[in-house]
């Protein structure tokens, strides 16, 4: 960026409504600059210019504007874009949604400033993510298995355990030689509760000295969050590709950004696309996301793993299905299984990781890993279907095969889905697991492995076996 | 050669209005401000004009000036498309990666097609000889698989389908750089330079001689496709799903196996790593009819998700303008276009900028004639220089919710005369390609018809409607069987249910991973369902005699049946011979109990 060009200050704003202001006479503003506001008190917030013309800015202020009045504010444009300092520093810390220490400490020192929004990784300087990364975690290593640079979210609901989910993943995650995670988080609207809880987790677990924490609460200004994930992804995007670190970065969560997102919209008098959100949902989720991956001839890499809570449980709400759209998979839970008293309640038919299949097999984890992981799929569908008939004509009324299908999901949800919330199994337990209960069913019903897998790993059970 | 067109008045996203414009009209290329973004015209008033600009404008202030680069957004048409990965305005990424590192930085001047390098021009004229628009002038060796035919290039004023004719007054064989000139033209006595490469605004179609009846279909090694919704050679194709359905993975495959001569994939709004999967696999792959690496045929225009959106709605064209060139010189060319929903979305984003009236769900009331305009740049042609050539188009739609009743889904099917349904529950049962055999549709089966008769069995179109007739009516009875369960069904309707398994596990399903599976010639396709349908028709008869249907399903040879696909190599066709004979052996057995 330009860094010759020269702050200017002007004091009054022409009108100001909800987090927006507009601020008149103005010359040589950018556009997407940062500006300074001060208000009566003095005090400091921080703002970006969100459209400008030849004598008017509109400028969003990011702490909102409560407390500002017309002919007292002063407005400050800083002639750059919103940066935020990175350096190594930052592991270990904990700051506001902007960047600024809360822990008490001092500010790090910055290795250098850079522009909270990135610039978008050239496609053709990628690196193709397919190297495995052992959560712990059944049904995502054996059926929706991450990779490292992938970004992987959770969708979940209020009420159910994603926030004890992201926790145990972020500390058991591993990469085949063992090598850990830093972790980058960024919350945004969460309650000081969750706050807390992820805080001391990562304590628990020794995480946090190699974490930095991006915390903007509930009761924070929600402007403020839409700058929130870019800071932390800037931070993340540095420590990768800078350092050589394997970042992990939660986003959570991703619902209330998106409500930040309209409600700065819905302020700007925008055209509404779908439920009152903006018509650039789509690119401005996708400049999120897509700050993940691997970089040809780099050592470090970003894997994203956002969490979002789909309101009224709908994965047809636009912020879950665009979020689908653009991520690799989705990793979704179930309130059935949530009411099953089943931790993690993880529904595996409609999770889905898009880089598995090159993660996965001969040389990654193990050469039966596709096929069965293929046949859990095939035969946990077929137990739906089994289930929805059993309630119709009883379960006396099926056949034996169907019979065995029951039993089949009965141990599925209880043994493979079900574990501890610190229990790390790794990648050969989970698989193992998956042949034992697979073994439930006739070999006639297993179309999906080979008779050479068949050999080797099947063996009859019996009900009770 | 820029000159001044006015100066930024105001600056909101991607849209920046101009005051003072002069000398620009619609559709005008520009470079705003001191950075030089690239932008385009798309609104004049007066002194007034509106750009889009196909960059990130953080930092762009009111008063920096516009230059004009004279015409309109136009393609470089010539040696070094093939092979390459674009951004979507035909800037090469690899060249932008070498200027400016691993992030893609603004403001980048790089050429579209490389300047230093030298091709070996074979020209196939003569002085002398008599030219119009669109004769081959000669040939360039462009990759291993494609040699680039250069033509005389159609006048933009005149697309008459008479063209001129004009004499060769020099040609120029050898080595040379695409902007040197490889022949000369006389024309009112005076030479005209042609040079190796040419330039064509995108938005506009390239002209042809006249449009010719798509009736040759375009085999997909997909099954499910090939057989019961084939597409043809020019024709146009929806792919609609919901996340996770399997869209792009259908589009790879397309993009691999299809026996077009070039493929281009444009990469429109989508995720980065399915770019890099293309470009990391598709060198490896080799193309099953050539032997030769897929790379060898394709070309890439990626403008992912987080590239700026204008640049988004440019990539459509610059891809359909690439492919229609190489339809030109007599090629038959597939277009992939993942996702067209995200281009339209590209509009509805301008549109709303423009603070135009939106119709439909925000969307601006000209989407309709947009995607219309497309799709018809599809066909199969006879081209100005007298070849027969095809585009052939094949968009995935992304709509919202996966519900299809959504403005682009519905304004795409009254455009494209394929529709390939994608049905969110046979993917979660990792049923792929997850197309659904109830909803999807083609047009072209009629057209094609002739050519399986011809090439492949007399019997493909009976045995295709068979199976399908036999999928249908399973469809019905799941219903029945959804409330009572299958034991309640007579024996003859269970027996229906199995084939349909069969079907379905056995033929419709397609594992893309497997190295056997992933593509299946016509011959294959034809054998395997052929005994498919023999082995419902023979059940059906022995289960009419009173043979029970847990008998039939007993048989050893259902087994043989499901793995075939996987088990069969693509040409050793016998095998399926030996498990027809195995069938009806099998069968035999069992009606004898039954006389």
């Amino acid at each position: 960026m330009d860094t010759t060009r020269v702050s200017r200050e002007y004091v009054g704003v022409a009108s100001i409504r909800g987090p927006l202001m507009v601020v008149e006479g103005t010359t040589d503003v950018g556009f997407d600059e940062m500006v300074e506001v001060l208000g009566p008190q003095g005090d400091r917030r921080i703002g970006r210019v969100l459209s400008v013309s030849r004598d008017a800015a509109v400028v969003e202020v990011f702490e909102g504007t409560s407390g500002l009045s017309i002919p007292s504010t002063a407005i400050r444009f800083l002639g750059r874009p919103l940066t935020v300092p990175v350096s190594l520093e930052m592991l270990g810390r904990i700051f506001d949604g902007l960047g600024r220490p809360i822990d008490g400490g001092p500010e790090p020192l910055a290795r250098e400033w850079r522009d909270i929004n990135g610039s978008p990784i050239n496609p053709s300087a990628r690196a193709y993510p397919s190297e495995f990364i052992q959560t712990g975690i059944s049904t995502i290593d054996g059926m929706n298995t991450l990779v490292r640079g992938q970004k992987l979210p959770i969708f979940s609901a209020s009420g159910l355990q994603h926030n004890t989910l992201a926790a145990q993943i972020a500390s058991q995650a591993r990469i085949a030689r063992r090598e850990e995670f830093c972790i980058v988080f960024a919350a945004m609207g969460i309650v000081r509760d969750v706050a807390t809880f992820f805080q001391r987790r990562f304590e628990e677990s020794g995480a946090l000295e190699n974490s930095a924490l991006f915390l903007n609460l509930a009761e924070d200004p929600s402007t403020e969050r839409v700058a929130t994930p870019r800071m932390a992804l800037t931070v993340a995007e540095y420590l990768a590709f800078q350092e050589g670190k394997h970042v992990l970065v939660i986003l959570t969560d991703m619902t209330n950004y998106c409500e930040a997102l309209r409600e700065i919209s819905s302020a700007r008098e925008e055209v509404p696309a779908r439920r009152g959100y903006p018509g650039y949902l789509y690119s401005d989720l996708a400049a999120i996301y897509e700050r993940t991956g691997r970089i040809k001839g780099v050592e470090g890499s970003i894997t994203q793993m956002p969490i979002l809570t789909m309101p009224n449980d709908d994965i047809t709400h636009p912020v879950p299905d665009l979020t689908g759209y653009i991520t690799e998979g989705q990793i979704v839970l179930s309130r059935e299984l949530g009411l099953k008293n089943i931790y993690p309640p993880v529904d595996v038919l409609p999770s889905l990781s898009r880089l598995m299949k090159d993660g996965i097999g001969e040389g990654h984890t193990r050469s039966d890993h596709p096929d069965i992981a293929s046949q859990l799929y095939a035969a946990y569908a077929r137990v739906k279907e089994v289930r929805s008939l059993a309630s119709i004509i009883g379960e006396e009324e099926l056949t034996g095969v169907d019979r065995s299908y029951l039993r089949f999901g009965e141990e599925f949800e209880t043994r493979f889905v079900r574990q501890g919330t610190s229990e790390d199994r790794d990648i050969n337990a989970t698989l193992d697991l998956a042949w034992d209960i697979v073994s439930l069913l006739p070999r006639s019903e297993l179309f999906r492995v080979t008779e050479e897998e068949i050999r080797q790993r099947y063996r009859v059970r019996k009900p009770g076996d | 050669m820029s000159t001044r067109a006015g100066s930024v008045e105001a600056v909101d996203g991607p849209v920046v209005t101009v005051a003072d414009a002069e000398g620009i009209s619609m559709a005008d290329l520009v470079e705003v401000g001191d950075d030089r973004l690239l932008g385009e015209v798309i609104r004049l008033e007066g002194n007034r004009a509106t750009v889009q600009v196909y960059e990130n404008t953080g930092g762009l202030q009111p008063g920096q000036l516009i230059h004009s680069i004279g015409g309109p957004l136009s393609a470089e048409l010539g040696p070094g498309i093939i092979g390459n990965i674009f951004d979507g305005l035909q800037r090469p990424l690899e060249m932008i990666e070498a200027k400016s590192g691993a992030f893609i930085s603004r403001g980048v001047a790089v050429a579209s097609l490389d300047r230093k390098r030298k091709w070996l021009f074979r020209p196939s004229v003569r002085q002398g000889d008599q030219v119009h628009e669109g004769s081959v002038l000669g040939a360039v060796q462009e990759s291993e698989l494609i040699e680039q035919r250069l033509l005389v290039p159609a006048r933009l004023n005149n697309v008459s389908s008479t063209g001129l004719a004009a004499q060769i007054a020099t040609v120029a064989p050898g080595e040379h750089g695409v902007a040197d000139a490889v022949a000369g033209l006389a024309v009112d006595r005076k030479e005209t330079a042609l040079l190796m490469m040419q330039r064509w605004p995108v938005r506009r179609p390239r002209p042809y001689r006249k449009p010719l009846l798509p009736d040759v279909p375009l085999i997909t090694g997909q099954r499910v496709i090939d057989t019961f919704f084939p597409i043809a050679k020019g024709g146009t194709a929806a792919i609609p799903g919901g996340f996770g359905t399997g869209k792009t993975v259908t589009q790879h495959q397309l993009a691999k196996w299809s026996d077009a001569d070039v493929v281009v994939y444009i990469g429109c709004g989508e995720r980065g790593n399915e770019m890099t999967e293309v470009l990391v696999g598709f060198p490896k792959l080799v193309d099953p009819r050539s032997g030769k690496p897929l790379m060898e045929r394709t070309v890439l225009i990626a403008n992912t998700s987080n590239m700026p959106v204008a640049a988004r709605e440019a990539s459509i064209y610059t891809g359909v303008t690439l492919a229609e060139y190489y339809r030109d010189m007599g090629y038959d060319v597939a277009l992939m276009a993942d996702s067209t929903s995200r281009w339209a979305e590209a509009l509805r984003e301008i549109a709303g900028r423009l603070e135009e009236l939106p119709a439909e769900e925000g969307f601006p009331a000209y989407l309709p004639s947009r995607l219309a305009e497309f799709y018809e740049r599809a066909g199969r042609v006879v081209t100005l220089g007298g070849m027969n050539g095809s585009v052939t188009i094949v968009g995935a739609v992304s709509p919202p919710g996966g519900d299809f009743s959504e403005p682009v889904t519905q304004n795409t099917m009254r455009f494209v005369r394929c529709f390939w349904a994608l049905d969110k529950a046979l993917a979660a049962a990792r049923h792929f390609p997850a197309i659904n055999w109830i909803e999807s549709y083609s047009e072209y089966l009629d057209y094609v018809e002739e050519w399986w008769s011809q090439n492949v069995a007399k019997d493909w179109r009976r045995l295709r409607d068979a199976a399908m007739s036999v999928l249908q009516q399973e469809n019905r009875l799941q219903q029945i069987v959804k409330l009572v369960g299958p034991d309640a069904l007579p024996d003859e309707q269970r027996h229906v249910l199995e084939t349909a398994r069969i079907l379905r596990e056995g033929f419709l399903q397609q594992n893309a991973m497997h190295p056997i599976d992933t593509y299946t010639t016509p011959q294959k396709q034809v054998a395997m369902l052929r005994v498919i349908i023999r082995f419902h028709e023979r059940g059906k008869d022995i289960v009419a005699r009173g043979a029970p249907v847990i008998r039939i399903r007993e048989l050893p040879i259902i087994v043989l049946l499901m793995r075939m696909k996987t088990d069969v190599p693509n040409d050793q066709l016998a095998k399926i011979d030996e498990i027809g004979l195995a069938l009806d052996r099998q069968m035999n057995e069992l009606e004898r109990e039954y006389i």
